[in-house]
């Protein structure tokens, strides 16, 4: 037998997962500023420290949406947000107008191949708390990459990609598919819990 | 007044074998005109050959084989020891570089910060030897008695007038620095010591030899002040650095270039500034130079970044010919401000500034690559944002939810089929001062797939609806 291991710890840490979890959940380190979904998240919002996957229908289906109030938050805190190569021009008005405070936002430019490595060094820098990126064809080994740095420099890390990729495995912490029609977010994976089963309605977009 | 005096015994050799990564070969500095080259200096791999300065180059070669020739350079000389006084002058602000391949400086004033004097002097010989120098150092309480006990001692620290002239006292005449045919003459009367010369009748000394003579004693016990030139470090940063051999691949540029760089903080550090542009000049054999422009955001001063970055910048670059020479030019030298951390830092201890990530990341992408968002205020969308180098909110409030988050590129023509219109059109009517005139209804858009975008239509030109953005 190897060491011993406090029961506690092991749940706290969410390495076991547990079949049922009917107790209320306390308020997570990163929550995503919207209740229904940081309810059914074992952590109550943003896995910490890890690589979340947004699956998108298609490019501009609503991830910005579901990302404003956190990136809002942290930009607030004075906390720094790096997107790596975004497909699109961020607007920076509307993006003032969602709360996001543009001192506190970086945007970086990059080709396809040079963006994974960019988005590496943000996170792994420690002095970034999210980085967004859209890895194009990210193999698992590039996705590993980007979950270790996040670790390494505890900070939020968001990919997001095509919903394609769902099928594929991911060493991701959190996977949610956006959905446009119906708008919902349906949760495929999410490290110490179990998947809720029903997709969650997003907020009524205006 | 204290002052301490570092003789470089070996600076023209050492100034070849730092630059070199084969320090342990046998190599000797050759001087002298073509027909008879003499050995100015051999290195101890290259004595253990059996090769003594002052051997005609000749004979060496029947000696023996396998060392390596290398002219000897004053230029090379001159410009180290300008690096040395830039380096001195951080220590004192009394530095002179009135004798050669030696420095005189005032550090009765300095011991406050840096002494006491042992460990003071243990620094100077350490950070001397990252340098790649042999020093001698010898602490006097004048300059010219301080100069002249390193020919004889080393470590020697004599801080009382009393002591120093003890010491002096003691000196070997041949020591002494005096005149060549003075040194012998005192010789020849059978005075060993600089004791004995002193113990002559000041008057007598003064008849039958020169007033150089006298004056140098003086100097050398005190009583006359020798005036000296202060060092003062000039504005910009040069070095040249000669590899001997074509060098055609990045991997090998990077020795002499860390070199460089070290050389370049090293200066930083002495004129307590920081670098903010600094260019690197490959030059070939024939041709122009390849010049290599590295920009920072901020005033930097560690040579470990400096040399990452040069090195990153270095990669990127293709070389068209073999480079001969490097050249290190760096002319903004602005003040460092060293970056402030609180003690009780929210982020992680062991991370990385946004200032050097930036770099980081401005040295491998390009200049332009990071950039901070801009809102403008102005109602057209394609000037209402702009990049910038730090990110700043606008004056102009758009309502929540009534701009599109992503905005393209350039408006994409959007054909109407399968397309809801929603809602009443936004008409955008600006610009007519500037010459970006704008007359548009825009529209929010539902497509098939539930995307909702921003499209408008341009009244100058009615027709079709244009996709400029997409409420992500």
């Amino acid at each position: 037998m190897g060491a011993v291991v406090a029961l506690d710890r092991l749940l706290d840490q969410r390495q076991v997962w547990r079949g049922r979890q009917a107790q209320a959940r306390p308020q997570g380190l990163q929550p995503s500023g919207y209740g229904a979904l940081d309810q059914r998240l074992p952590d109550g919002g943003w896995p910490p420290a890890a690589l979340s996957e947004l699956l998108l229908a298609s490019p501009g289906c609503g991830e910005l949406q579901l990302l404003w109030p956190t990136l809002a938050r942290l930009t607030g805190a004075g906390e720094r947000v790096v997107l790596v190569a975004p497909p699109f021009i961020p607007y920076a008005p509307a993006w003032q107008a969602a709360g996001v405070d543009l001192r506190w936002l970086a945007q970086v430019e990059a080709d396809n191949a040079e963006a994974l490595w960019a988005a590496e060094q943000c996170l792994r820098s420690g002095s970034c708390a999210a980085v967004l990126c859209w890895p194009e064809r990210a193999e698992d080994r590039a996705l590993r990459r980007l979950q270790v740095a996040a670790e390494t420099g505890n900070a939020l890390a968001f990919a997001c990609r095509p919903q394609q990729a769902a099928h594929n495995p991911s060493p991701a912490a959190l996977r949610i598919a956006i959905d446009a029609r119906p708008a919902q977010w349906r949760v495929i994976k999410c490290r110490g819990g179990l998947p809720p089963a029903l997709p969650i309605a997003s907020a009524q977009r205006s | 007044m204290l002052w301490a005096c570092i003789l470089f015994p070996q600076l023209a050799l050492d100034s070849i074998l730092r630059e070199r990564d084969d320090a342990d070969a046998p190599l000797v500095l050759i001087s002298g005109p073509v027909q008879r080259r003499v050995l100015q200096a051999v290195n101890p791999a290259a004595a253990k050959l059996g090769l003594r300065a002052g051997q005609a180059l000749t004979a060496a070669r029947a000696l023996a084989d396998g060392f390596t020739c290398v002219e000897a350079d004053p230029a090379r000389i001159e410009q180290l020891q300008q690096l040395l006084a830039t380096w001195a002058y951080r220590f004192s602000a009394q530095v002179s570089r009135h004798y050669p391949r030696a420095l005189l400086l005032e550090v009765g004033s300095s011991l406050q910060l840096f002494g006491p004097w042992p460990a003071f002097e243990a620094r100077l010989r350490q950070e001397l030897a990252e340098l790649g120098l042999r020093q001698r150092i010898v602490l006097a309480s004048n300059p010219v008695a301080a100069r002249m006990l390193a020919n004889a001692h080393d470590g020697l620290a004599v801080t009382d007038p009393n002591d120093t002239r003890a010491a002096l006292l003691n000196l070997p005449i041949d020591r002494a620095g005096l005149p060549a045919d003075t040194r012998e003459a005192l010789m020849r009367m059978g005075l060993r010591r600089l004791g004995e010369v002193m113990a002559l009748p000041r008057d007598a000394l003064a008849k039958r030899f020169s007033a150089q003579v006298q004056v140098h004693l003086d100097q050398l016990f005190g009583l006359r002040n020798l005036g000296l030139g202060f060092y003062l470090p000039p504005d910009r940063f040069e070095a040249r650095l000669e590899l001997n051999f074509d060098v055609e691949s990045h991997q090998a540029l990077l020795f002499p270039l860390r070199r460089l760089l070290n050389d370049l903080a090293a200066f930083l550090a002495g004129r307590d500034c920081g670098v903010q542009r600094f260019a690197l000049h490959l030059e070939h054999h024939e041709g122009a130079a390849t010049v290599l422009l590295v920009g920072l955001l901020a005033a930097e001063r560690d040579a470990a970044m400096l040399f990452e970055l040069a090195r990153g910048r270095l990669e990127a670059l293709t070389l068209r010919a073999p480079v001969r020479t490097l050249r290190l030019l760096a002319d903004d030298l602005p003040a460092f401000v060293p970056q402030h951390q609180a003690l009780f830092d929210p982020r992680a201890q062991q991370s990385q500034p946004w200032e050097q990530l930036r770099e980081r990341l401005r040295a491998r992408l390009g200049d332009d690559a990071v950039k901070g968002l801009r809102a403008e205020a102005d109602h057209r969308p394609e000037c209402a944002w702009q990049g910038a180098e730090q990110g700043a909110p606008g004056a102009l409030l758009a309502p929540p939810g009534s701009r599109p988050g992503w905005l393209l590129p350039e408006p994409r023509l959007l054909s109407e089929a399968g397309l809801q219109l929603l809602g009443q059109a936004e008409r955008i009517e600006s610009g007519w001062w500037d010459g970006g005139d704008v007359r548009r209804d825009y529209y929010r858009i539902e497509t098939r797939d539930g995307l909702r975008g921003w499209a408008y239509r341009d009244l100058a030109q009615p027709g079709p609806l244009w996709l400029q953005g997409w409420f992500a």
